[in-house]
């Protein structure tokens, strides 16, 4: 009994410290990149104002006139190109162009700070705080890519300065168009994908960070009423346990663990059982047992996970065959009107089976069939059983190839949201805190918060919490899948 | 190999476990495929069920028995002459053609780049694209919305495919595993050669890739027809007309407490047959591709 005691309390301490070193490893990582990042910035000025004093005189007017240089060596289209790019920065910087109703440019800076000051009345209409600090996350955008265009445009002047000391022909339009087809292919194939990834992922992203520092909820919809920063009000609002969304958050939190863990686990191990049986030798029409299993793939979820809705509802056939069967007298509730809690997610968990099953059994099914032959003929010459061969080559090499499997299945399960939302919309609702119910997930919640209630901040802050769940998550399976990699054997 | 190491004495009671374990195995299988069925059959008899009630109207709820009465096209003659469900459908089609050009267009080209070619700044690409992954994605739709407003483009399907395509260069990690696997031989020979970059992707790698093509093509086809939050976020709830079938089809069943309508369970199962048909007949044919994606995606964490 002791030893078993102390052999949890064993494993407990070093769940622990591989925590802590994680943690302190990732603090070691941020510190170390920030003093790179201090060095590297002062190097870059070091070598900026070098470059000045060694530049040619066109060069160093392009300092101040961008694509002066390239339209004093007859390069014309680039030249005005990073004219017009100057002209343009400038133009919406100074004079502050309005897009509905909200300035674009310094304006937009100082709105950024205060978030609009005009509270509106019958006749002028109150400031867009939301606007206000869109446009203030983009203006910095455009200062930011100005500044990367001042500095392509004197570095290519400078490149030109270097050409031309070599006694070389500084390169025409049509060359330099060439170029992008070969030695920065890279750049054309990138720029409409960071363009993308710039508007409809990275703005978003600050921005929604952004709100989880201002009031903007319920009370304050944007465009109506002001809202302004509140500094870390909300995080202290979530964590301090006062309040209708901190009363819910340790629960929906630890709800959301649970069902990761036992998400993950099921179908993992089922997924895998499965692979096994279909691809025994002695079962045959492997390939319509495999499409079976597909077919819940193929099909759309909303799709299926309403059936499914529909076929567990009170007056389904389900409850129809068991009232027939003499289970059970009167209809029961199973989902998201489930009397008892634990129903509702013992249900969901079960469901989730039926959808996550085929994803794990046709990846593994894949696995199994390229498990090497000749591990199989080792054994059998060293005299193994079939159980021992079983136990000891593959189940080890399924684990072996599937951990990184695991943990970013595990994350997947964290931000499922299609599940629970179509099946019980978060449901048996809880008392006291309408804004989550028993099945709520991290995910949901955010999604009720941010969509249903309008609490924009809350949600944000749960989307970060979110966000701190799963990197650490991801970190952690990127770590084991490098360590992986550099393994050679399974054992 | 693993069946072959039978010992001969034991043999008759070995060959009396396989038996029996073979037939457990198959009585597992059929159950479970009853289990993994019966939603699906579900659908499709609820699509053609027309029972009446007393009035002679049809029953459109859901009911308790799993085999109808009767049965006939009903549902589908009215969902496409009292409902707008043909348009949900065209709408569904635009958005999803023309996104999955778009995705995968951008996810094969970053794949590539970041695969093949060397330069300076894609160490730190790289890390940007694993942490921006990190964030659950709709965390921002509400500021996509905002953006989209701005930009005067919400309420209208063009939004939509922005919204689904343009940050589609983050998901290139299947593909550059994909690309990782061909040999920088034939890269550098073929530059050797004088080919510049442009025509190495041309003239090798695409003609090469057609499985990681496929895969990602088949992915942002059916994301359109499979997701609802999107849709039904950026193009709001109110429009009918631009809904898409995700959205319509959910709406039939819980739509906002006005228009709900109990009766529309068999028009929603008659229209998520004729949605269901093509993905799956899609998905179906073009499984080995599928199935080799997941895998490599899988193993490769």
């Amino acid at each position: 009994m002791n030893d078993r005691n102390a052999l949890k309390q064993g494993v407990i301490q070093k769940i622990f410290s591989s925590i802590l070193k994680s943690i302190k490893s990732i603090g070691y990582g941020i510190y170390r990149s920030l003093v790179r990042f201090v060095l590297g910035v002062k190097k870059r000025f070091v070598r900026f104002g070098k470059r000045f004093m060694d530049a040619s005189a066109v060069t160093k007017v392009s300092h101040f006139v961008m694509g002066f240089g390239q339209l004093a060596r007859k390069q014309f289209v680039k030249g005005f190109i990073y004219l017009f790019i100057q002209l343009g920065f400038f133009f919406i910087l100074f004079t502050s162009p309005t897009v509905n109703g909200t300035p674009i440019g310094l304006d937009a800076l100082r709105n950024f700070i205060t978030l609009g000051t005009v509270e509106g009345d019958v006749f002028t209409p109150t400031d867009n705080s939301m606007l206000m600090m869109l446009f203030g996350v983009v203006t910095l955008g455009l200062i930011g890519m100005f500044i990367a265009g001042y500095l392509s445009n004197i570095n290519s002047s400078y490149h030109n300065d270097l050409l031309i000391r070599d006694g070389k022909k500084v390169l025409s339009f049509k060359e330099d168009l060439a170029e992008l087809l070969d030695s920065r292919f890279h750049m054309t194939m990138l720029t409409p994908a960071i363009l993308g990834i710039v508007v409809f992922t990275i703005l978003p992203t600050v921005f929604m960070i952004l709100i989880a520092f201002t009031n903007f909820d319920a009370q304050h919809p944007a465009g109506q009423v002001l809202f302004d920063w509140v500094g870390f009000e909300n995080f202290k609002n979530v964590f301090s346990g006062q309040g209708e969304v901190s009363v819910r958050f340790i629960p929906v939190l630890s709800w959301t663990l649970v069902w990761a863990f036992f998400a993950t686990f099921s179908n993992y191990i089922a997924g895998i059982l499965l692979a096994l049986l279909i691809n025994k030798k002695t079962i045959k029409l492997k390939k319509l047992w495999r499409t079976v299993f597909i077919l819940t793939i193929a099909i759309p979820q909303f799709l299926s996970l309403l059936a499914v809705r529909s076929i567990l509802s009170e007056y389904g056939p389900v409850n129809n065959l068991l009232m027939t069967v003499g289970l059970i007298d009167n209809p029961i509730s199973f989902l998201g009107t489930a009397t008892n809690p634990m129903t509702a997610r013992a249900s969901v968990l079960f469901i989730n089976l039926w959808v996550g099953i085929p994803y794990t059994m046709l990846m593994t099914s894949g696995i199994l069939m390229n498990i090497p032959t000749d591990l199989y003929e080792a054994a059998q010459i060293d005299g193994a059983t079939k159980r021992q061969a079983f136990i000891s080559i593959t189940i080890p090499y399924i684990v072996f190839v599937t951990t990184p499997y695991l943990i970013t299945s595990f994350v997947g399960n964290i931000t499922s949201f299609n599940i629970i939302f179509l099946l019980t919309g978060g449901g048996p609702a809880v008392g006291g805190g309408y804004k989550a119910g028993s099945t709520d997930l991290l995910v949901t919640w955010l999604y009720k918060l941010t969509i249903d209630e309008n609490e924009y901040n809350m949600g944000s802050v749960i989307g970060i919490f979110t966000f701190l769940i799963t990197a650490t998550g991801t970190l952690l399976s990127y770590r084991k899948s490098k360590a992986y990699k550099e393994e050679e054997a399974f054992q | 190999m693993r069946n072959g190491d039978a010992k001969p004495k034991k043999f008759k009671s070995v060959k009396r476990q396989e038996q029996i374990s073979t037939i457990s195995g198959y009585v597992t299988l059929v159950i479970m495929s009853i289990i993994w069925l019966y939603p699906i059959l579900w659908i499709i008899l609820s699509a053609f069920r027309t029972e009446k009630n007393d009035q002679g109207q049809l029953i459109g709820i859901v009911v308790s028995n799993y085999f109808p009465r009767a049965i006939g096209f009903d549902n589908f003659v009215n969902l496409f002459n009292n409902t707008l469900f043909p348009r949900w459908f065209m709408n569904t089609l635009f958005v999803s053609v023309i996104s999955f050009v778009i995705s995968t267009t951008l996810t094969l080209s970053v794949a590539y780049v970041m695969s093949k070619l060397k330069f300076k700044a894609r160490k730190s690409f790289l890390n940007i694209a694993l942490i921006l992954g990190m964030f659950p994605g709709f965390m921002s739709i509400i500021a996509i919305y905002y953006i989209l407003k701005a930009m005067n483009l919400t309420q209208t399907l063009f939004a939509l495919i922005l919204a689904y395509s343009a940050g589609a260069g983050l998901g290139f990690y299947v593909a550059k595993g994909f690309f990782d696997l061909i040999p920088n031989s034939l890269i550098e020979s073929a530059r050797l050669d004088g080919a510049t970059n442009f025509q190495i992707f041309k003239k090798i790698i695409i003609p090469l890739s057609k499985p990681i093509i496929i895969y990602t093509a088949l992915l942002s086809f059916t994301g359109p027809w499979m997701d609802f939050i999107f849709a039904r976020v950026i193009l709001g709830e109110t429009n009918p007309e631009l809904h898409t079938v995700a959205v319509g089809l959910y709406s039939m069943l819980y739509g906002s407490q006005s228009t709900v309508d109990p009766n529309r369970f068999t028009m929603f199962a008659a229209g998520s047959v004729i949605v269901a048909i093509p993905i799956v007949a899609l998905f179906l044919s073009m499984q080995k591709y599928y199935v080799e994606g997941v895998t490599a995606g899988a193993v490769k964490g």
